[in-house]
């Protein structure tokens, strides 16, 4: 349902929507049901004159077998939720597959900082390429992203990916991702980090090898003489 | 006894609580304000809003902040807990006032400082705090981060000191409820919202301790440099996270609480039927408030905590569904073979159940850590809780206000505006989140001053959808006048209530409208049973008031026709 919204670029982003789509299921199923009875009963039993009410306690067992049998049915449901919810969490947040590359993301009051291992594959060596704002990716390549903050707490948000962390000062939160389609989208922070909180848009570049290998030969430092790649890329 | 000593420094009970809701309705006013000026500014960025004018980033921070703590400690917690629980509670218990009046009184002083030093705070040079009603430091911690230096210790001060206030009333609530109660109020006869206002009070004093030592480390790191929540100075800012959430869960259901016990008060009076399953809804309660305070980290799944932690708390939150699904089926069937009249309270209490049941579904995608990672800190949250929240705070207020009206003024409200008032409010306020749980699927996030910074969120489809939610709110705030003018005009009726204008069985409907000082003037003098005997089939009256001489058909040794009231058409009515 998400993907009539919004596209999919990441090879976990899928297993989320599906587990969205789990859930809505069956919480149309409970919650339409439970709208539907409480809209029934008002109808059905409407003041009508000289119709008395019942009494009932709901203290005896065939009574309150209408309120165990589902409340014992919510049980099951929720079990299922939650072998989804952590079977998908594990996945994303929890497990670390070997990456191909790693990209830094360095985020600050108010902009990001994006570091992409130039020609050598390597992250923090000399030949590095330092963004603002824009984030160069490979499609089908595993990636490792490294996040700090210099300042207050940010979030990297990539929606398209389905992704979201928040960054803590004083710590490096290392995650994991895996484009899977081409494309241009925006990167969000999420975490309130004061004025410019709203201004600090950021996009997602994901290409081919090919492409990328020529983002890189042009913006490597010293080849270009600059030390940040031109924002034209 | 003068103005001052009856209206301002009054040791009264009822006086206490009015004293609580229309302080809290002021509030209620500033945060409608509020939210009001930031919705015109993501629907239509960059425009001088009529009232307001120009939304810089700083003042939207502030405006989005102090709406959510306003709504939440000056509006919801006043009015919900502080007002009808010193309203109802000794009205309800059968006793004169609370045990101990003067601290009731300290209460409300204390809050009415904590009101003011808050709004003092937005006029202080850059404004009040704009770090989220949260206030995660290292953001909230440091003037050079927040840019409010004075905005920020005295939102902390003015929150700190409104929990004093309600922890002195809390107290007050959970003694009065114990030790108070009249002769024969044995512990399954006492009302259920009371027993939630008194179960939220002990939520209240279990959790606050924890956020109010994190406060004051907080306003330290604020004001004297200490380095708590500062990595550089070898704190951490999770740890404020975990102070605050741990808290901040369990205090949506001490707000939750009062609103559904007010639900179930109005409901069972207006379907003139006896709670499905009294103790069922009070362990239920019991059991949501234990887990509460076992779910508090699903608010940081992606904080930066262990990822090994969120499993634990995914399944502590989704569990939570199990008593709250169990409440709202006893609500549900306390209406089966009841006889329903329609009137202003009881279509509040009805939307009440058909509103939260919406909020309460959509908390689930939340809590399944899974999800989370996508929908934390988008729209779709704030759709949640607002189907949450208002729900909670504001049908949930305006349910007793009209189901109480009569006995606290001893005037009747009217019921054709109370019904414009209603629908006014319903339809709008869908109106206004249901775009915004659309927006938030598609990926758009909090507290973001103009989306049109962001190319995936400025197409057009997205800006009607937020166009739609303000306008949507600004036609539900205009039918806010119709309530003003409904209860003004009221007031200044001559036509007196009743003494019990819904036939309710609880003691407070048999004070006089409304009651004086001292409530009656000779106490309650025995209760004979239950608060929901409503239709029982020996009597010919479809209400057995609590305090009515006679037997208690919960009573083992009760048999049929026993009642002196008991008449021949018993068998009749039992169908």
């Amino acid at each position: 349902m998400i993907e009539a919204y919004l596209e999919r670029a990441s090879t976990y982003a899928g297993d989320i929507d599906n587990l969205f789509s789990v859930i809505f299921w069956i919480v149309v199923l409970w919650g339409g049901l439970a709208e539907i009875i409480l809209f029934y009963f008002c109808f059905r039993f409407r003041k009508k004159e000289g119709v008395k009410g019942q009494y009932i306690s709901g203290e005896e067992k065939h009574q309150k077998k209408w309120i165990a049998i589902p409340h014992y049915l919510v049980l099951v449901f929720d079990v299922f939720l939650i072998a989804g919810a952590i079977s998908v969490w594990y996945n994303i947040k929890q497990r670390l597959p070997e990456p191909d590359l790693t990209v830094g993301v360095v985020a600050q009051q108010w902009a990001w900082t994006f570091i992409h291992p130039g020609a050598d594959g390597v992250l923090h060596t000399e030949d590095d390429i330092k963004t603002i704002d824009k984030l160069h990716l490979i499609e089908n390549t595993t990636y490792h992203f490294e996040l700090e903050s210099k300042d207050v707490l940010h979030s990297f948000s990539v929606p398209v990916f389905r992704l979201k962390q928040d960054i803590i000062p004083g710590r490096k939160i290392t995650g994991w991702f895996k484009p899977i389609k081409k494309g241009e989208w925006d990167i969000q922070c999420t975490e309130i980090c004061g004025i410019g909180h709203g201004l600090m848009p950021a996009r997602v570049h994901i290409t081919s090898a090919y492409d990328h290998q020529q983002w890189i030969v042009q913006n490597t430092p010293g080849s270009s003489g600059q030390a940040y790649a031109s924002a034209s890329n | 006894m003068s103005f001052w000593e009856k209206y301002v420094f009054s040791t009264d009970h009822k006086v206490i609580g009015l004293q609580y809701m229309f302080t809290g309705l002021f509030m209620a006013a500033i945060g409608g304000f509020f939210v009001y000026v930031f919705r015109m500014q993501l629907a239509f960025p960059g425009i001088s809003v009529p009232g307001y004018g120009e939304v810089t980033p700083l003042a939207y921070n502030s405006l989005v902040t102090n709406h959510g703590t306003i709504m939440i400690f000056w509006f919801a917690m006043p009015v919900l807990i502080a007002a009808f629980g010193n309203i109802l509670i000794p009205l309800m218990i059968g006793c004169d006032d609370m045990v101990f009046p003067r601290i009731n009184r300290l209460s409300f002083q204390i809050f009415l400082l904590s009101a003011i030093i808050l709004i003092a705070s937005f006029f202080v040079p850059n404004g009040g705090f704009g770090g989220a009603w949260t206030s995660y430091p290292p953001l909230s911690a440091n003037a050079e981060y927040n840019a409010t230096p004075l905005g920020a210790p005295m939102w902390l001060i003015a929150v700190a000191l409104e929990f004093v206030a309600f922890l002195l009333g809390g107290i007050n609530f959970i003694t009065t409820l114990m030790n108070a109660r009249a002769p024969g109020m044995t512990m399954y006869r006492i009302p259920i919202v009371l027993w939630m206002i008194v179960i939220a009070s002990i939520l209240f004093m279990c959790s606050v301790g924890p956020l109010i030592a994190g406060a004051v480390m907080l306003l330290f790191d604020q004001t004297l440099g200490t380095s708590f929540y500062n990595p550089a100075g070898g704190g951490d800012p999770l740890l404020w996270q975990h102070l605050f959430w741990f808290f901040g869960h369990p205090e949506v259901y001490v707000v939750l609480l009062p609103a559904m016990g007010i639900v179930a008060e109005i409901m069972a009076t207006m379907a003139r039927k006896k709670l499905f399953g009294y103790k069922t809804i009070l362990y239920s309660v019991i059991a949501t408030g234990i887990l509460s305070f076992v779910v508090w980290a699903h608010h940081q799944f992606i904080a930066g905590i262990d990822p090994r932690m969120a499993n634990l708390f995914t399944v502590t939150t989704l569990l939570i569904s199990v008593p709250i699904a169990e409440l709202c089926f006893v609500y549900i069937a306390t209406l089966y073979g009841g006889s329903i009249t329609f009137n202003t309270p009881m279509l509040w209490a009805l939307s009440f159940m058909v509103e939260f049941l919406i909020g309460g579904i959509t908390g689930i995608f939340l809590g399944a850590s899974g999800v989370d990672i996508f929908f934390h800190d988008t729209y779709f949250v704030v759709a949640h809780f607002h189907y949450t929240f208002v729900p909670i705070a504001i049908i949930g207020f305006y349910a007793g206000i009209t189901y109480w009206f009569p006995k606290i003024f001893g005037k009747m409200l009217s019921d054709r505006l109370g019904k414009i008032h209603f629908w006014g409010t319903i339809i709008p306020f869908n109106f206004i989140f249901i775009p915004l749980f659309l927006l938030g699927a598609a990926g758009q996030h909090r507290r973001i001053w103009d989306f049109s910074n962001y190319s995936d969120l400025a197409t057009p489809e997205f800006f009607n959808l937020r166009v739609i939610a303000t306008v949507s709110l600004i036609v539900m705030i205009s039918f806010q006048f119709v309530f003003l003018f409904n209860f003004i005009k009221s007031l200044r009726s001559k036509e007196k209530a009743p003494k019990n204008p819904w036939d309710a069985n609880t003691l407070e409907w048999t004070a006089d409208s409304p009651p004086p000082h001292g409530n009656w003037p000779e106490l309650p003098e025995k209760v004979y049973r239950g608060p929901y005997e409503f239709s029982h089939p020996d009597r010919e009256s479809d209400f057995w008031p609590q305090d009515e001489p006679g037997p208690d058909p919960d009573d083992p040794d009760y048999k049929s026709g026993y009642s002196p009231d008991s008449d021949i058409e018993s068998s009749s009515t039992k169908a």
